[in-house]
């Protein structure tokens, strides 16, 4: 039984391929202009991957921020249930998902069934999503997939004092024109985003097991950061964490067909 | 009757010296690591625009955060008391005071005696600031004191959705490349701007006559549009609120020496 899901991001796009439990492609692109391209571009790479064609895929369940302009979805679900039942499948003793993504940060509480009890999210402020660390980058004209390994070699990290991202940036420009250590500057950064995502988590409450999806998961500075503003431990996705939400669509997808009456 | 005030602040320190209720010094001046240090150095440069020496002084009073290692005062008050009765003496019919700087947003209410009723400021977000203009200027391609005419030049403005200065600059980006007009995105930014500031406005209560000062009283977009959302008609002033706190002090000082209670 082969279902996909597709999650269509503000800044990515992903398709997860499963196959009775398997996943047997998950390839993750950058956004284009129009939701319905993107998808359709990811979920070819992701057929291609498997070695399929769009037939063999029994259910679809789109998802994200696109998710209204997919075109070859079965249905659509709301990104919070796909990333909560996503996180639940490799790890069972989730409790709460932080995501960040490059235009939100959303807190997800489950259940011991993977079930969402609560959420809270965050898209009305650029500080605290992906884009916040996304500007800074630019600023310092570093990549922003190399900010978390940076960061690991700090030794004090310079305390970042604006939470508004337009006035942060400039607080960065001082930083360095004072000659102050990039990876000081990043690891502050990291701390600063972690403090914002961290006031936004505490609404919900903070359970463990916590795990970090979206793309800013994959940045280990804010792995570091985030669990010591919040004192636990924050476990690491078994896969990549920007699929989480599409996994979750899929794995959506592959009940929707088991709960469905053969025809 | 020569009397001072001095309120030294965490980023500037600023004395007003005044003689029978005119001005005759104003200066400011970036705060410098330990306030007496501040107090001293604003207050030499206040004595030699005046032409005066210390001893001239009758009295004075000190304000601010760091009032209390003012070495020279003979009494201090709380920096709210002083910006009211400032904002008072400066603008004598104001009951609101809106003041919108580069960086920041203030909103003060006084009462007829220039007491201190309210005050809000945000200088925590972009948005609501001059930041937030000079931002938008810039991705459309404008000089910043351009920026206010083109509101009465929009034909059909946009909306923009977004509060935060960063997502607002996205749509901004996103109209300019469905082909939307210069003139109909800035009116948009001014909107943006005014409807912001409005909320922080509000917050406190408006009440007539409402001034507003700041380098954004130039923007006549931002000023027209706040005047329909708070449903008043707006003073300008040119006035620079930010020695209103030591020319409250120098008030009070004078007040003190007359011998009227404060």
């Amino acid at each position: 039984m082969i279902v996909a899901g597709c999650d269509v991001g503000s800044l990515t796009a992903k398709v997860v391929i499963m196959d009775n439990g398997n996943i047997l492609s998950a390839p993750v692109i950058r956004a284009k202009t129009r939701p319905e391209e993107s998808a359709k571009e990811v979920m070819d790479m992701a057929l291609s991957e498997a070695d399929i064609s769009m037939d063999a895929i029994k259910y679809c369940i789109g998802t994200g921020y696109g998710r209204k302009q997919i075109p070859f979805a079965d249905e659509v679900i709301s990104e919070i249930t796909c990333h909560g039942k996503g996180a639940y499948w490799f790890l069972p003793t989730v409790r709460t998902i932080i995501d960040i993504g490059g235009q939100d940060a959303k807190a997800i509480k489950v259940d011991e069934n993977g079930n969402v009890i609560r959420y809270v999210y965050n898209d009305k402020c650029a500080s605290g999503t992906g884009r916040f660390l996304e500007i800074m980058a630019d600023t310092m004209e570093i990549k922003l997939e190399d900010m978390g390994k940076i960061s690991l070699s700090s030794n004090s990290p310079v305390s970042i004092s604006n939470q508004c991202t337009v006035f942060a940036e400039t607080e960065v420009i001082s930083l360095v024109n004072d000659d102050k250590e990039i990876p000081d500057i990043v690891s502050g950064l990291h701390r600063a985003m972690a403090h914002r995502v961290a006031s936004l988590v505490k609404g919900i409450g903070v359970e463990t097991d916590v795990i970090m999806s979206g793309g800013v998961a994959k940045n280990v500075g804010m792995y570091t950061a985030l669990s010591e503003v919040l004192g636990v431990q924050i476990k690491k996705t078994k896969v990549d964490p920007q699929i989480n939400g599409a996994l979750g669509a899929a794995l959506l997808a592959q009940e929707a067909l088991r709960s469905r009456p053969s025809v | 009757m020569i009397v001072a005030g001095c309120d030294v602040g965490s980023l500037t320190a600023k004395v007003v010296i005044m003689n029978d209720g005119k001005i005759l010094a104003s200066p400011v001046i970036r705060s410098k690591p330990r306030p007496e240090e501040s107090a001293k150095e604003v207050m030499d440069m206040a004595l030699s625009k005046a032409g005066l020496s210390m001893d001239a002084i009758e009295y004075c009073i000190g304000t601010g955060y760091g009032r209390a290692k003012i070495p020279f005062v003979d009494d201090v008050i709380s920096e709210i008391a002083c910006h009211g009765k400032g904002a008072q003496f400066l603008l004598p019919t104001a009951r609101t005071v809106i003041d919108i700087g580069g960086q920041d947003c203030k909103t003060m209410k006084i009462d007829r005696i220039g007491k201190l009723v309210k005050f809000i400021t945000n200088d925590k977000c972009a948005a609501g600031t001059g930041r937030f203009l000079e931002v938008m200027a810039k991705v459309l391609g404008v000089r910043l004191e351009d920026l206010g005419a083109l509101s009465a030049r929009a034909r059909a403005p946009v909306t923009l959705a977004s509060t935060c200065t960063v997502w607002a600059q996205a749509e901004v980006i996103r109209n300019l490349n469905e082909g939307k007009s210069i003139e109909d995105i800035g009116a948009s930014v001014n909107e943006a701007m005014a409807k912001r500031v409005a909320i922080l406005a509000n917050s406190v209560g408006v009440e007539k006559d409402v001034y507003m000062t700041g380098g954004v009283t130039k923007n006549i977009g931002v000023v027209k549009s706040l005047e329909r959302l708070l449903g008043v008609k707006i003073k300008k002033s040119r006035v620079d609120p930010q020695v209103a706190g030591a020319l409250g002090a120098a008030v009070f000082a004078k007040e003190r020496l007359e011998g009227r209670a404060i």
